[in-house]
């Protein structure tokens, strides 16, 4: 039998992927998939909560709205995200985080 | 859905979200991300929401990743050559992850709720997209029409980044 506890740990688990992506890797373009797969494990719980929550017979459709826009906004985000790296490569000819460090104190 | 197809969707998630991250290539990490959404589309039919199963596919595994693909190739990226490593930094990313991953365990099977069966539904004959199509466009219209001004706000402003000379 598959529970929520089981989607949740699951989710858990991915978020925690994704974070040590962020943490150990250092190009740009993979830290930033990283980022993507820690939206989608928050998504994950969400359709489970909204699954688990059922009233009058039908799942709370509030947590799936909810998923979808935070799929829009991330598309949105990796638009925005893409072309700054692009333009960053432009400038600097590397995607590599050690490498862009003109903000650094 | 059967418990043994629930754990091979998620034994495919992980382990490819594992290999976005393992990769040297960039391309494979974008190949295994691709599967990993797969993947995850099916855990959110196996949760009886198939809009979102079908918004995945089509947004994620198909706009956002050609678009990762495209930059990646755009840039012409080699496999990324090994470097010096912060060794405390390294450290104090896998202690971090390891700790809340025991967290996340105590919490989730300390949750005695989230062991119980799921409620059975019955979605009646108009199905998830009427259902989801309602909640949106009744309770969230406002939201919604401030998520596409969002939207084209990003699209100026990719534009507007990308053009060679600013003035």
């Amino acid at each position: 039998m598959v529970t929520l506890n089981d989607y949740l740990f699951a989710s858990g688990l991915l978020f925690a992927i994704g974070f040590a992506g962020v943490l150990l890797r250092r190009n740009v373009i993979i830290i930033f998939m990283a980022l993507e797969l820690m939206l989608n494990a928050a998504n994950l719980s969400l359709i489970g909560f909204s699954r688990y929550n059922v009233r009058d017979g039908l799942p709370d459709y509030n947590g799936q709205v909810l998923v979808f826009f935070i799929i829009t906004v991330a598309a949105a985000e990796v638009t925005v995200g893409l072309a700054i790296i692009v333009a960053l490569f432009r400038a600097k000819q590397t995607t590599h985080v050690e490498d862009m460090n003109t903000l650094k104190f | 859905m059967s418990p043994i197809l629930f754990w091979i969707f998620v034994a495919m998630m992980l382990f490819f979200g594992g290999m976005v991250v393992l990769n040297r290539n960039p391309v494979a990490s974008a190949l295994s991300l691709v599967v990993s959404f797969l993947a995850l589309a099916a855990l959110y039919v196996s949760l009886d929401a198939y809009f979102i199963g079908v918004i995945q596919i089509l947004v994620y595994a198909g706009a956002v990743m050609v678009l990762f693909l495209f930059i990646i190739m755009l840039l012409d990226l080699k496999a990324e050559s090994r470097r010096h490593v912060n060794f405390p930094a390294v450290c104090g990313g896998f202690v971090v992850i390891i700790l809340f991953i025991k967290v996340l365990s105590d919490v989730c099977y300390g949750f005695d709720g989230g062991n119980a069966k799921f409620p059975p539904i019955a979605q009646g004959p108009q199905g998830d997209v009427w259902h989801v199509g309602m909640v949106l466009f009744q309770q969230y219209n406002v939201a919604l029409q401030v998520v596409g001004t969002l939207i084209l706000v990003a699209t100026i402003g990719v534009v507007i980044l990308s053009k060679r000379e600013l003035k």
